[in-house]
């Protein structure tokens, strides 16, 4: 049972992450004002992904952390897909 | 629990406190396992109690004993009591506590308080469902709460959902429990190839539990708001789709036969070997099956749906994916037989019981495939036929396990031995009844009998009653084997560490377990699971 | 019970798992919002374009800050700054506390206009729309509800570092606390753009 332990992340770094979670924020804003049609939602869940993989990685620390931990996070977003994904092959097709 | 004759020794009489509060603030996996088991149990007669009356209800066409509401209340009550109190908890709260930690080699689980907080809420998500059966009118709606009919009951579904609710929270706690224990907690030379395959089918329940229950949790809690709001998420006329409610439930309830079927299927491998006097055969096909049913678990909701009105590719896809779940299932069967053959079989009541779930499940799970494969779901969907083959697989096997579970590990948590010869008529009691109750109900279903319907056309009489009979049969022998279990505890003999000659780490230790179940130090495996040479059951 | 035992990272690992499931329960709202999207995108574009853009953005910035300002916490009860990681959990919980002043005032105006679950004037809006506002109200609802929880959870837990009882050595508590807040966080990046942006 290894212990795993952290060096503290700089502040700076933190910092970093937040100024590019605020661009993103304005870039999400702008860009859903001018029509795409269907890619729009598409365009906004993109971002919204890099946003959260930034949070994920950077703000929660999992980038330090051992492979079980990213491993898990594999597993919840096969699961969502399924979940999502095969409900759809109702709602689609009906 | 606190009898002074039960035991004086081992977990029982050491821990910080004494009385009922070393009990009720007990942090202690064997002592949490216990107070699981007993509330299990309790909540598992009760249920049989109302399985009863419903089968005499359906002893002869007409209103018997209970009229159209009352039965409506009476198989709702019946089936919430044994999905979320009895079958989900059975074995993974009761056997996964007390048996868990130290078949891994470990003192305690990863997180003793979050254990103790997950059987609270297992008490209050019992009480509410108490209290909703009590005031204002019991819930008729079956388990499932399909909308739309439990958004416009008046009788109490909000409180018996929220009831569930607290049941899920419980559940998923001990899953997180479970699986960081085994992750973190394994003794050394415990690897994952010397894990004993109920700590392998714990683990596949526990993923199970911390990834579809939450649905389960959005789903009931959306049927609440939806009461209380009228919201009409799941109206039509009002631009909701009440068949998305079906998949909501569904994708939690699906995966959660998988909870309530894999640590049976532990169990049975556990059995099986120590009376075969040999290794499981195949022990890696056997691990990794076990988390393959749990994913392929989660890939088949929607083959409870084919007569909804979902679209037609979707059940295509569903029931080929159903399919897939058998190859997984077929694996275990086929390795517990071989596990079998030219093997030194003693016919011990554990085994007996593990034999008959093997029995039972196989039927259960064929039976699977008819009802998986559209074509044929179609004639049978909402028969009989569904309700046998689902008490084939939850009761014929999981409530087997559960039963073979209770005689193989209780002397060791007990210290004290029951009477083989009793174990032995009630288990004969028990299969027959069984069989004869559950066979008359799936041949009646194949016929065409609707399930909940306290009445029915007059040509169903003769399997009903035949059922009805087989449902005596199977009391009986529930209670000969429960006096005979409780007699043992109380008053049968004393037994030593090793009454089964088995090779796993709870054998190794006192009858009853210690405290620190392994004192001062800590264990060092260096052997597998199922190695018996040079073990030997003790004289008793 | 007598010998101590400590293990922060299987804490952290329970934790990671716990937040899971809170994934999962939020997917089953996010699941419904997909299907009726699917079903209702010009509805859903009208109804989006009655929410008011500006409440949703400054709730954005307010919640990213505070997950900035607790992921320093984290650094500073690293480094055995106490009184920063005081601050810092004070200003996040600050923050939260701001977010659900705006929600208050935003689900106010809103409710003054007659629309919220089960009212008559949501109803004859027309079926999009209404399954797109119960659906805001539920996921929101819920949301606030997490974020009150977490900024509880990371006040205990600020009392605590005061007290001494969560220190450099051992913060386990502490960080699990900002897991949670940032989950909340991960939670509102993608309902923000879902409700707020549809165009």
């Amino acid at each position: 049972m290894e212990e795993h332990k952290h060096e503290p992340v700089p502040y700076r770094t933190f910092i970093k992450v937040w100024i590019a979670l605020l661009a993103l924020t304005v870039v999400t804003v702008v860009v859903s004002r001018i029509h795409f049609g269907a890619a729009n939602i598409w365009i906004a869940l993109g971002i919204a992904s890099v946003k959260s993989s930034l949070v994920i990685f950077i703000f929660m620390h999992l980038r330090q952390e051992s492979r079980l931990f990213k491993i898990g996070l594999l597993i919840l977003l096969v699961i969502l897909a399924i979940f999502i994904g095969l409900t759809f092959t109702d709602i689609l097709y009906r | 629990m606190s009898d002074s004759t039960l035991a004086n020794s081992g977990f029982y009489s050491e821990g910080p406190r004494s009385g009922i509060l070393g009990w009720l603030l007990s942090t202690d996996h064997k002592r949490i396992g216990i107070m699981y088991l007993s509330c299990i149990v309790a909540m598992f007669l009760v249920a049989v109690g109302l399985g009863l009356a419903i089968r005499l209800e359906l002893i002869a066409p007409g209103q018997d004993i209970m009229g159209p509401q009352t039965y409506n209340a009476t198989f709702t009550v019946h089936g919430i009591i044994m999905i979320f109190l009895f079958v989900i908890p059975s074995i993974p709260a009761a056997f996964g506590n007390l048996v868990l930690p130290i078949q891994i080699g470990a003192r305690d689980v990863s997180f003793p308080k979050v254990n103790l907080l997950s059987w609270y809420c297992y008490i209050i998500g019992g009480l509410l469902a108490a209290i909703a059966v009590f005031s204002g009118g019991a819930p008729d709606t079956g388990w499932t709460f399909y909308v739309p009919f439990s958004t416009q009951t008046s009788t109490n579904v909000s409180l018996a959902a929220f009831g569930a609710f607290m049941l899920g929270m419980s559940s998923i706690l001990t899953g997180i429990n479970f699986v960081t224990t085994i992750h973190r907690l394994r003794a050394e030379g415990m690897t994952w190839g010397r894990l004993p395959l109920l700590v392998w089918t714990l683990y596949a329940t526990a993923w199970i539990q911390i990834l579809a229950t939450p649905m389960l949790g959005i789903t009931l809690l959306l049927v609440i708001l939806e009461r209380f709001f009228g919201a009409g998420l799941f109206d039509a006329a009002r631009g909701g789709d009440p068949i998305l409610y079906q998949h909501l439930f569904w994708i939690y309830s699906h995966p959660a036969v998988y909870i309530m079927i894999l640590p049976g299927m532990g169990v049975i491998s556990e059995i099986i070997p120590v009376f075969s006097r040999k290794p499981l055969f195949g022990y890696w096909a056997m691990a990794l099956s076990s988390l393959a049913i749990a994913f392929a678990g989660s890939l088949v909701w929607a083959h409870h749906m084919y007569a909804s009105g979902m679209s037609d590719f979707a059940i295509l896809v569903f029931s080929l994916l159903t399919f897939i779940v058998a190859i997984p299932s077929a694996i275990k069967i086929f390795n517990w037989v071989s596990t079998l053959y030219k093997g030194s079989i003693e016919l011990a009541p554990p085994m007996l019981y593990a034999l008959a779930f093997i029995f039972n499940f196989a039927i259960g799970g064929l039976g699977g495939l008819a009802l998986g494969a559209a074509a044929s779901d179609i004639h049978l969907h909402d028969t009989t036929f569904v309700v046998g083959h689902f008490h084939y697989t939850m009761f014929g096997g999981t409530g087997f396990a559960f039963f073979a579970a209770l005689h193989y590990w209780l002397p060791k948590f007990t210290g004290r031995m029951y009477n083989h010869k009793i174990a032995f008529i009630a288990w004969g009691l028990l299969f027959v009844g069984f069989n004869v109750t559950y066979m008359a109900m799936q041949a009646v279903g194949i016929q065409g009998m609707p399930r909940r319907y306290y009445d029915y056309l007059p040509e169903f009489h003769t399997l009903n009653l035949v059922a009805t009979v087989g449902s005596w049969v199977l009391a009986l022998g529930l209670a000969l084997m429960f006096i005979n279990l409780w007699r043992g505890i109380r008053s049968g003999r004393p037994i030593k560490k090793n009454p089964w000659g088995g090779a796993t780490l709870e054998w190794q230790i006192p009858s009853p377990p210690p405290m620190e179940n392994f004192g001062e130090e800590d264990p060092v495996v260096t052997s597998g699971p199922y190695e018996f040479k040079g073990v030997t059951a003790d004289e008793y | 019970m007598s010998i101590e035992h400590r293990d922060d990272t299987g804490a952290r690992f329970g934790m990671w798992l716990f937040l899971y499931t809170e994934v999962i329960l939020f997917s089953g709202l996010f699941i419904l919002y997909a299907v009726s999207l699917a079903k209702y995108p010009h509805q859903f574009a009208e109804a989006s374009h009655k929410l008011n853009i500006y409440f949703g953005s400054i709730n954005t910035l307010v919640l990213l800050t505070s997950s900035l300002t607790i992921a320093l916490a984290i650094t500073a009860i690293q480094r055995n700054q106490i009184k920063p990681t005081l601050i810092l959990c004070g200003v996040t919980v600050g923050l939260g506390a701001l977010f659900m002043v705006n929600k208050y005032f935003e689900w106010s105006m809103e409710i003054s206009h007659g629309i919220y679950p089960g009212s008559e004037h949501l109803a004859e809006m027309g079926n999009g729309i209404t399954t797109f506002f119960n659906l805001y109200y539920f996921t929101a609802g819920l949301h606030g509800l997490h974020v009150v929880l977490g900024g509880s959870l990371i006040a205990v837990v600020a009392v605590l570092v005061a007290k001494g009882k969560v220190t450099a050595e051992r913060y386990t508590l502490l960080e699990n606390s900002a897991l949670y807040w940032h989950l909340v966080d991960l939670v509102w990046i993608f309902l923000f753009p879902l409700y707020y942006l549809i165009l």
